[in-house]
């Protein structure tokens, strides 16, 4: 079983138009959408819910003031300065440490664990998908992520599925460490920009850390391509794997207008460079190495 | 004045707006990038006479000697980032959210405060901006100690202009909170359509008030239009889909200095928000 995630540092790369494509082109697999903050997959590929579970996240202190009397013992112990004045917890503010309940004298506090979301199990025309709706200004978006791969696996192992395609959240914190640590590869989307560089340096850093083979594949190159010959050129310098580059084509958005996969909507330039993009990763995946094809996409 | 710039997704030009905004006003401004994940405006902004200082979190350090292996500290963290086993406690630090519950229930005083590297705070500026910015260290996971320290550093005599990070979860929570403004920048796709229902939802949760930035304004459809009208959010500004802001983004040139017209526009952008604000 190959588990492959899909990041990009910063959103608007394009990574869940390759995700889709890539959900379309790969055989037996389950999709997994891991950006559980603002999730988008199933906008293009329409999920038809088979099991729903709720999210049990963290626990939040919440202070009754009929037994409350105003000591001021939790306000003094809480760091995060989540307890008003007149003993009003601020939900948002709360790590759920549980220090107050523990020095309350008269046991006031009630710490009891949120209902943050919720995750499923869906069918869709491109095979099974798990993916989760977390509760608006909620935390343990990493543990969520966590709980969705660990499904996913059941599901592949059970069906004998060969991948687990993997829509990951930006940036470099929690959701996206959950997301990364111990997947097979990640595929790093980029764009030819100066802060494309810069996400590309952190994410690629943070690949290496968690010890995940990385690669790379530059969206709309075309758009700056001296900026896409730094990108490709920090890549071998730095042991990532380039797996393509895709040219700026407006059936990308088009096809999302559409609620499609860009390789079943076009057979454009895009969509062209996506199949073998996705050639590449699957041959890379395989054996982990480094495979020559990309070279000849780049120079031709 | 406190006015943060939230997308509930990435990519959609959150740090375009910020950037251009703070370069486009007469009065003082203070940057604060509060996107320490991935932090950009300082590609546009080009500080100069760059600082940085170290950002730490409190972590438990266990004396041994003194340890009785009573497990109170254990029993207190929720977080399993100090555990007893045995005649033993072993830390995890990168578990730890610092609350110090630890410190304060150990009956033999064998826990002190250590430190753990959350990232950097990074001080510049670049004419009348001030740019603050937190960069968190690889394999960090936690942002939002970082990002609050960022925030310890708004002016009371400046705008201060907060980017926040993308999502609907504590870092953007962590950035939002406090703000007198929030700007929500989409793009008219149906993607962007998702996310700003999202991000709308966050900021009604959090009860600030917020107007709508359409970037790429003609290149979907009209159905964020249509969403905000039923909203009842105003949309104050709407930035074309041109090439040229896109290639002068590409080499880290923002909107307001490469487009004529547009330091105007975003000059306007402030005026409209000072008046919503009173
Ligand atoms: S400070 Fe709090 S979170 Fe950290 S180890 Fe101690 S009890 Fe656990
Ligand atoms: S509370 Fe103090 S004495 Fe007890 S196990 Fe923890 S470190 Fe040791």
């Amino acid at each position: 079983m190959k588990e492959l995630t899909i990041i990009s540092g910063k959103g608007g790369t394009g990574k869940t138009s390759v995700t889709a494509s890539f959900a379309s082109l790969a055989q037996h697999k389950v999709i997994v959408d891991a950006d559980v903050d603002a999730a988008d997959l199933h906008l293009v590929i329409p999920p038809e819910i088979r099991r729903q579970e709720p999210f049990q996240g963290g626990h939040i202190a919440e202070i009754d003031p009929g037994r409350c009397t105003q000591c001021g013992e939790c306000r003094l112990r809480c760091r995060f300065d989540a307890i008003s004045e007149d003993f009003v917890v601020d939900r948002l503010a709360c790590e759920g440490c549980g220090v107050c309940v523990y020095f309350c004298p008269v046991q006031a506090i009630d710490f009891s664990r949120q209902v943050c979301g919720q995750w499923f199990v869906s069918d869709t025309g491109r095979g099974p998908m798990v993916h989760a709706r977390l509760g608006i200004a909620q935390e343990n978006s990493g543990l969520l992520v966590s709980v969705l791969r660990k499904e996913a696996r059941a599901i592949a192992e059970q069906k004998g599925y060969e991948w687990i395609i993997v829509d990951g959240p930006p940036g470099i914190g929690c959701p996206v460490i959950s997301s990364v640590t111990g997947a097979g590869g990640v595929l790093v989307i980029s764009e030819p920009t100066m802060s494309g560089l810069h996400d590309l340096k952190r994410v690629n850093e943070l690949a290496a850390f968690l010890r995940v083979p990385a690669m790379a594949c530059v969206n709309k190159y075309d758009i700056n391509p001296d900026m896409s010959d730094r990108i490709i050129a920090y890549a071998w310098d730095h042991k990532m794997e380039v797996a393509g580059v895709i040219p700026y084509d407006r059936d990308m958005t088009a096809a999302m207008v559409a609620r499609k996969a860009l390789v079943d909507f076009s057979d454009g330039p895009a969509a062209r460079a996506i199949r073998s993009v996705w050639e590449n990763v699957r041959d890379f995946m395989k054996t982990r190495g480094h495979s020559k094809s990309a070279l000849k996409i780049i120079s031709s | 004045m406190i006015i943060a710039i939230a997308s509930g997704k990435g990519g959609t030009g959150k740090t375009t707006v910020a950037t251009s905004l703070a370069l486009s006003l007469e009065a003082p401004v203070r940057l604060l990038d509060c996107d320490v994940e991935e932090p950009n405006a300082h590609i546009f902004i080009r500080p100069e006479n760059e600082t940085r200082t170290t950002v730490t979190a409190m972590v438990p350090e266990v004396d041994l000697k003194r340890c009785t292996a009573c497990g109170a500290c254990d029993a207190i963290c929720r977080f399993s980032a100090i555990v007893q086993m045995g005649k033993a406690v072993l830390t995890f630090p990168e578990m730890c959210h610092s609350c110090e519950g630890c410190l304060m229930v150990c009956p033999a005083g064998a826990i002190s405060a250590g430190t753990r590297e959350l990232g950097e705070l990074i001080r510049g500026t670049a004419g009348s901006v001030e740019l603050v910015y937190g960069s968190l260290r690889v394999g960090e996971a936690m942002s939002p100690p970082l990002i609050h320290r960022v925030k310890q550093e708004m002016s009371d005599s400046r705008i201060n202009i907060i980017d926040a990070p993308p999502g609907t979860s504590c870092p953007v929570i962590s950035a939002l909170t406090g703000a007198d403004f929030v700007l929500l920048v989409t793009e008219p796709t149906p993607f962007g359509l998702n996310d700003l229902i999202l991000a709308v939802e966050t900021v009604r949760t959090m009860k600030l008030p917020c107007g709508i930035v359409i970037n790429r304004c003609d290149s979907g459809t009209d159905e964020t239009r249509g969403y905000a009208e039923r909203q009842g959010i105003p949309v104050m500004m709407e930035i074309p889909d041109r090439r040229d802001i896109a290639e002068s983004y590409s080499r880290g040139v923002p909107a307001c200095l490469a487009i004529p017209g547009m330091k105007q526009r975003f000059a306007r952008l402030m005026t409209d928000i000072q008046r919503k604000t009173g």
